[in-house]
């Protein structure tokens, strides 16, 4: 995507179709000879996993919506015929909702892999910043997706979420109205969020495209954050990461079984098998776990409109967290003091997400006010401060001579 | 090739010519750049194709988000009537009325004696929240209810926190922690915890407001016509 291809092709044929539509130049500069640090770890295969769960979730979901009817009088009887009539509909289903959850745990180890290494720094900050686009889309893909089989849970997820919007003062009320399509969650809600499930998931793909393109103009971060200096430091991404990331793919695949065929419905709410109702709440209202954190910043705040700004505060504030981190030297691997505060954070993350799955009182809402304080904390006090107090250690000269120095140490006898 | 490619299939612009061409029929004939170096004839059509485009975006865009509002077969639910005579004292029932439950309770002397007795100065959200009174009247027990028929509350069951049905007449009564007043009975939402009193105002929790009462009438004595 940068600069013209050095790539000639050699028969008559291929000579003919590149000057018409370089499309294999492209592919092999950008998929195949793409120069890439030798010493990435396995933390730098989630990208690919990712990818490879957005084919999953978008192959699945076009041959469920074949079955499906987004309808308030028989979505939740289609979601029990897609389990009970179609031919491997539980298979299918299963895994597009285990697949969500997977799809978050490969994006949340994305993340935190590009927090502890710094990759939302110099020159890679547009990269980072559409990372979080992208995860922003997710989250909304999922919520809509949640609310599809129309079970209790479903409707009161959807029910609050959308009441989130009614916090804000004067047009709240008018804004709810408008997402709803009636006054309160009903069919024509359902059925603008099949609609717009069934979009978004292309539209991240879009932006992913722009993700990968942000990623090849700067190229990848590696775990010594230190840049590609010549050609000794990177290796072809085909073969050496196409079977890296392939065989991270397999592995991951595994962990994914084991949910889709033992443990099924262990990441849902046994409450979504009961018919939506309307007229009745359900006793103990939970998102999905991958929002379980947000949920227990937006119960911390006493305040309706306060609980909102926050929650939404919590990820807009990784867009501005490039120019947060003050410390110029990107690998946690290097930043001794920076280390601890990574797996506090990490911790606190955790926690929260404890925090939200429980009820709204008493000892819970204490943590979590104390936690989210902390959570806001890491961004606007720690990691300025970090960056200023600390003392790096001191950095390899070259990815080069940091991968030799470490296979010396190996082979050399101990003394 | 240059990466003027298309311009040199047209050949070069000659911009010395366009300005001509531009200002010509302003009658002067040659005219001097350093005349009409501030605003051109160009200049305003330029402006003036740029803002129809832009007022046609706008009026274009407004069908596509028009129609998220709610339809006219949503509209045409509007109104529902409802029968007051089975529910007894201390009973309370929930309908359902444009998609939302309402919230009808035919309430005991105590309730109501309770609900009157609170001072105003204990209320979190001190505006009645009512359409049966006038905008902006004090969240007093006659306001939130019709008179002559105190007894029976009528609201809705959607808590102005994030619009779960808080529950009422909890037999355990578990939830009627407020101080004082409350005791008695009140509802309680189960998402985030927020109370309300006998006369289904808000008095511990993140709730914002008192539960609406919704616009509705008595058309007899004991039926009566939300919405």
């Amino acid at each position: 995507m940068s600069g013209p291809s050095a790539y000639t092709p050699k028969s008559a044929f291929g000579k003919w179709f590149h000057e018409r539509l370089p499309v294999y130049a492209f592919v092999k500069d950008t998929a195949l000879d793409f120069p890439t640090p030798k010493n990435l770890n396995y933390w730098w295969t989630f990208g690919g996993i990712l990818s490879f769960m957005l084919v999953v979730q978008i192959i699945t979901g076009v041959v469920l919506a074949m079955h499906y009817t987004p309808h308030t009088s028989m979505a939740f009887d289609s979601v029990e015929h897609i389990m009970r009539d179609v031919n491997y509909g539980w298979l299918l289903r299963y895994m597009h909702a285990n697949g969500a959850s997977m799809f978050f745990i490969a994006v949340y180890i994305h993340m935190f892999r590009g927090m502890y290494y710094g990759s939302y720094k110099a020159p890679r900050e547009v990269l980072w910043m559409l990372g979080v686009v992208i995860y922003l889309i997710m989250m909304a893909t999922a919520f809509m997706g949640y609310v599809l089989p129309w079970g209790q849970m479903s409707f009161w997820g959807a029910k609050v979420i959308t009441n989130l919007f009614s916090a804000i003062p004067f047009v709240g009320d008018a804004i709810t109205t408008w997402l709803w399509g009636a006054y309160s969650v009903d069919n024509p809600t359902l059925n603008r969020f099949f609609s717009l499930h069934y979009l978004l998931p292309f539209v991240l793909a879009g932006v992913i495209i722009l993700h990968i393109w942000a990623l090849h103009v700067p190229g990848n971060g590696n775990p010594t954050g230190v840049s590609v200096k010549s050609g000794q430091d990177t290796v072809p991404f085909h073969p050496y990461y196409t079977m890296k990331d392939g065989f991270a793919i397999v592995v991951f695949l595994l962990f994914f079984a084991f949910w889709l065929f033992f443990q099924p419905n262990y990441l849902g709410h046994a409450i979504n098998y009961e018919p939506a109702n309307p007229l009745v709440t359900p006793a103990h209202i939970v998102p999905e776990w991958y929002y379980l954190p947000f949920y227990a910043i937006l119960r911390a705040i006493p305040s309706k409109l306060g609980g909102v700004i926050a929650m939404f505060g919590s990820i807009l504030i990784l867009f501005v967290l490039p120019w947060l981190d003050t410390s110029r030297v990107r690998s946690g691997t290097y930043r001794p003091m920076f280390k601890w505060f990574f797996w506090i954070f990490a911790l606190v993350c955790v926690a929260l997400g404890y925090l939200g799955s429980k009820p709204a009182d008493g000892v819970y809402v204490f943590w979590a006010r104390i936690l989210t304080a902390y959570y806001f904390a890491h961004f606007i006090i720690i990691l300025p401060l970090l960056g200023l107090l600390e003392s790096p250690k001191p950095l390899p000269s070259s990815i080069s001579d940091d991968v030799l120095s470490k296979s010396k140490s190996k082979l050399a006898p101990a003394e | 090739m240059s990466k003027r490619a298309g311009f040199e299939l047209l050949g070069e612009p000659d911009l010395g010519e366009l300005w001509r061409l531009a200002t010509q029929h302003e009658g002067t004939g040659t005219v001097s750049t350093a005349d009409h170096a501030d605003v051109t004839r160009r200049d305003f059509i330029y402006i003036a194709t740029g803002a129809v485009s832009a007022v046609g975006a706008a009026l274009t865009a407004w069908p596509f988000i028009h129609q998220m509002n709610p339809d006219a077969s949503v509209k045409a639910l509007a109104s529902i009537e409802f029968d007051l005579a089975p529910i007894a004292e201390g009973q309370e029932v929930t309908i359902k009325w444009r998609g939302n439950p309402v919230i009808v309770r035919h309430r005991t002397a105590k309730e109501i004696e309770a609900a009157k007795a609170v001072p105003m100065a204990d209320l979190k959200d001190p505006d009645a929240r009512s359409q049966v009174a006038k905008d902006g009247d004090p969240a007093t027990d006659e306001n939130r209810t019709v008179k002559g028929h105190e007894q029976f509350l009528v609201m809705m069951g959607v808590c102005t926190h994030l619009g779960c049905v808080p529950q009422g007449d909890n037999p355990a009564k578990e939830f009627a922690v407020v101080e004082g007043y409350a005791k008695l009975g009140g509802w309680f939402c189960p998402c985030h915890g927020s109370h309300y009193d006998t006369a289904g105002r808000i008095r511990k929790g993140p709730a914002p407001e008192n539960l609406a009462v919704p616009q509705y009438k008595f058309l007899t004595d004991s039926k009566i016509q939300i919405g």
